[in-house]
């Protein structure tokens, strides 16, 4: 039954292929087949880590074309949660790979119009602008309180992207949104053991600042000098997901320049997402002879905050918090840095915490970026599964640390009726030290 | 080679049979667009072939509906679960309909008292054994992709695993099922007791590799927890050495939960994935279980350390800690899903020898390798007299490429049968050595299987192409044997 015809050649446009080398990593065993969120939801080899890899490397082989509307479909239905990294015991670098099926799908399947308009405005007019999207996040809370999203759901009746603008109206946090400007320095308190600078991000900056300042509190208080530079932009994160490597490649090189000239120890970032995604801008820019180095070098001096404090350990004690916490571990740090010790431990640290079992902690919530409001069905559905496990937990504080894990988790535990308060880790720190004074 | 020629009706094929099953079952549960089809035609083994519809059963009337009428329109049917196997078991040679059980997933009971469960094929093996913990139960078989593979699959498969050892494989641990014959028709084999009256249709069924009908329900046995384990490694200046403490330790009249072996090049793999502490300058790996009641088990660890010492161990760990435990183990569980630090494709051979030749086999793997110019890693069940030589190759080298490395494979199964072994442990026979059946077999003792077949698969629909030697497939074996 053999085929021993000649394959034609690769139906990859040049440049940003899934690497074959990578592909070829994986021996088709199936290990990530029960890890993977998607597979247990749709239970289709083509929503598999495995079937997507083949899909990739079907490509290679000239069997189907990355156009192909199939290919599309299954490289977005993918979460890029890397939980398959996680299983896998040949280190099949399975985000590289996705990422990269993604930027061919960019490539080679023209957009429409208004898809092409609503990336311009998301990718290249608002996340790199921290001004223009603490506007829009002004503008979102704004619409929320003022019920836009029933108006949306009655108009979402006759129009579809009512309904899902509605739903993205559901993930914006309660309370108002918090960008306060920070001081350029935060100095340490006691013996300085480190200096690093802070990575702020743009949906954090935007709609979580008050967890930059945390961040930048807890660090200083535990010893370590940060210092806030002005000059940096979004991390490209959700451009590299979303097959826009081009855009994600300037704003690492903007980021680049604008650190690796101030001589700091760590570059700490709170958000999981853009820190895998930093971590691997030597990736990214590969094959770019001006930029791979300095890209490398820049890469290995970032830190999760919950890494650096894990690390270096706390100097200073964290005042007594009575609650009982489960801690939801974000995908990109757990499989994207492998950092799961660290953040555990910290709020082990804290006095008075009880820390409750979270089943399928490791498990992706859905959020997963912009997935939630790419694909709203399997998002939500991932959503009900997650609050089913919080339900059972009955934590007092739901911890993650991670921006989009936290819009994600809050709007399902306030759809589902519980009282659970949702935290970044690092929030959940700086009030105990702020119970500590 | 046509279809004909292998005796299956050509029947319904292509698009029109995804179509007609569609119609049948609804859009959500079939599977018919080629780049669908893709997807379905591999396993975790080396052949492929690809189907002309998938269907996605979410009950027992689906996969009964599909027989219907896969049995009236000349379609062969190949169940498959979670695509983990390594004999092309779950490969559609002849085309026709792929049954993916993986929505038919659900544990329907636990039964702690009775000391059982039943459960729905589709179901992985290591999700039973974790939802039965806080009984203080589990099911016994462990296949090393346990974490991945479906106890539909154990059944096809009659799967083992390390511990099979003092345990027996999945036959001794199935009491009942349900099964859906290739014409549609539903039947219950045994049940919950240990023993029926009439024949023992559930032995026959469990390992027929999908060519007797379709498992749609398990009731398996469940096992009270060890109260405790102790878990050695040692490490061996030499492979010799680790094969003959194999069977010293036994000669000694313990009978450990496994024994399981590994060699320098598979721990290479194994370190790069998961470190587990195996030291990399070693031949060999001897990987060794006892478990049980409490009292005893020091004495026995302590007995099996004296055998090991006085064999030559260079290194030796015994584990602490249910974790220390845990990483030892899955640095072997991990070791075939590891090879693709290596190489980017293996081919793993399943033959049983008689645990005493296990040196001089395991140096005729090695002969083979090098005279084939390849590289052969070892990891397996050493007490069971279970061989898994791996043999590393590049699929992307081509067919001529694959088919030599099939030609070491079926080397080294000779001399397993010539030493007075079998074909296959665990893995099944398959697509992959069926055509060797003859090794093993004599023409009477295949026709009574064939009768068997026949009884249960009048059409010759369910997984055809499988345990037979099929004519077409494996004319040049046969013919290099007859002049051999």
């Amino acid at each position: 039954m053999a085929e021993t015809t000649a394959r034609p050649l690769s139906l990859y446009v040049a440049g940003d292929a899934p690497a074959r080398e990578l592909i070829q990593r994986c021996v088709h065993c199936g290990f990530c087949l029960p890890t993977c969120p998607t597979y247990a939801v749709l239970g289709v080899e083509a929503d598999s880590p495995r079937g997507r890899i083949r899909l990739m490397k079907d490509v290679w082989e000239g069997r189907i074309a990355p156009q192909n509307a199939a290919f599309e479909r299954h490289v977005y239905q993918c979460l890029d949660c890397r939980a398959c990294e996680t299983a896998c015991p040949s280190g099949v670098e399975y985000g590289k790979l996705v990422e990269a099926a993604r930027s061919q799908v960019e490539r080679t399947r023209p957009r429409g119009a208004v898809p092409r308009l609503v990336r311009w405005l998301a990718f290249d007019q608002l996340l790199p602008h921290p001004r223009r999207l603490a506007l829009v996040a002004r503008l979102t809370y704004l619409a929320r309180d003022l019920g836009a999203a029933a108006l949306l759901r009655l108009i979402g009746r006759r129009i579809r992207l009512a309904e899902r603008l509605a739903g993205s109206l559901d993930l914006v946090p309660s309370g108002a949104p918090s960008a306060p400007q920070l001081p350029l320095v935060f100095p340490a308190s006691g013996e300085r053991r480190a200096r690093v600078a802070l990575f702020q991000g743009c949906i954090q900056r935007a709609a979580f600042g008050g967890t930059n300042a945390a961040t930048a509190r807890v660090l200083a208080r535990n010893g370590i000098e940060v210092i806030v530079p002005e000059e940096q932009t979004c991390c490209g994160a959700l451009h590299v997901h979303a097959g826009e490597r081009a855009s994600g490649r300037e704003l690492a090189k903007r980021n680049i320049a604008a650190f690796e000239r101030l001589g700091v120890d760590a570059i700490v970032i709170n958000a999981a997402g853009c820190g895998a995604n930093v971590k691997e801008y030597g990736w990214l820019l590969k094959d770019d002879p001006l930029w791979a180095e300095r890209a490398a070098r820049f890469a290995a001096t970032v830190k999760d905050a919950t890494e650096i404090l894990g690390d270096m350990g706390l100097t200073s004690t964290p005042g007594r918090l009575e609650a009982s916490v489960a801690y939801d571990e974000p995908c990109h740090l757990l499989h994207g840095q492998k950092i799961s010790a660290q953040p555990k431990a910290l709020l082990a640290q804290v006095p008075g915490l009880r820390i409750v079992p979270l089943a399928e902690a490791d498990w992706c919530c859905g959020g997963a970026g912009i997935y939630n409001v790419t694909q709203p069905d399997l998002s939500q559905r991932l959503l009900h599964r997650k609050m089913e496990h919080v339900r059972a937990a009955a934590p007092d504080i739901l911890v993650t640390a991670n921006p989009g894990c936290l819009m994600q988790l809050a709007s399902g535990v306030r759809a589902s009726g519980m009282r659970t308060e949702v935290l970044h880790l690092i929030d959940v720190l700086d009030r105990a030290y702020a119970a500590a004074s | 080679m046509t279809v004909a020629a292998e005796g299956i009706a050509a029947g319904l094929r292509g698009a029109e049979l995804g179509q007609r099953l569609e119609e049948l079952l609804g859009r959500d549960k079939v599977l018919w667009r080629p780049e669908e089809l893709l997807l379905y035609e591999y396993d975790g083994a080396v052949d492929t072939a690809r189907p002309d519809a998938v269907v996605l059963p979410s009950r027992t009337e689906d996969v009964a509906a599909v027989a219907r009428f896969c049995s009236r329109h000349g379609v062969p049917i190949v169940p498959r679960g979670a695509g983990t196997g390594l004999s092309g078991g779950a490969i559609p040679v002849f085309g026709g309909v792929v049954l993916s059980f993986a929505r038919m997933a659900r544990i329907l009971e636990i039964d702690v008292p009775g000391l059982r469960a039943v459960v729905q094929p589709g179901l992985i093996n290591l999700h039973l054994s974790t939802a039965v913990a806080p009984y203080g139960l589990y099911f016994v078989p462990d296949p090393s992709s346990q974490k991945a593979c479906t106890l539909g699959g154990n059944v096809a498969e009659n799967s083992g695993g390390p511990h099979t050892l003092a345990y027996g494989v999945t036959t001794n641990h199935v009491t009942g099922l349900e099964v859906v014959l290739s014409d549609g028709t539903v039947v219950r084999l045994g049940g919950k007791a240990l023993e029926g009256e009439g024949y023992d249709l559930v032995g026959a069924f469990v390992g027929s590799e999908g060519t007797l009908g379709i498992v749609t329900e398990i009731t398996v046995k469940l096992t009270p927890l060890p109260e405790d384990k102790r878990t050695i490694m040692a490490a061996f200046p030499t492979m010799d050495q680790a094969s003959e403490t194999v069977s010293a330790i036994i000669g000694a009249g313990i009978v450990p939960a496994a024994i399981e072996m590994m060699d320098a090049l598979a721990v290479e793999a194994v370190e790069a994935a998961v470190h587990a502490g195996y030291p990399l300058d070693a031949g060999g790996i001897l990987l060794v279980e006892v478990d049980g009641v409490r009292d005893g088990l020091d004495e026995q660890r302590d007995r099996i350390l004296e055998i090991v010492r006085a064999h030559g161990a260079s290194t030796l760990r015994v584990a602490r800690t249910a974790l220390e435990r845990e990483q030892l183990w899955a640095g072997r569980k991990g070791a075939f899903a590891a090879m693709g630090r290596l190489a980017p494709d293996y081919y793993v051979q399943d033959g049983v020898i008689p645990r005493t030749r296990l040196p001089a086999i395991l140096r005729h793997v090695k002969d083979v390798g090098e005279r084939y110019g390849l590289r052969i890693a070892n990891v397996f069940h050493a007490g069971d007299g279970n061989l898994h030589p791996l043999v590393l190759f590049d699929s992307s080298d081509g067919e001529a490429e694959l088919e030599r490395v099939k030609e070491a494979g079926r080397e080294i199964l000779e001399a397993c049968v010539d030493a007075g072994g079998s074909l296959t442990g665990e893995h099944g026979v398959g697509m992959e050595k069926n055509c060797y059946m003859t090794m093993q077999f004599a023409g009477s003792d295949l026709a009574a299987m064939r009768r068997v077949k026949q009884a249960w698969d009048p059409l010759g629909l369910a997984n055809p192409g499988k345990v037979f030697p099929t004519p077409g497939r494996c004319k040049e074996y046969d013919l290099r044997r007859a002049r051999a």
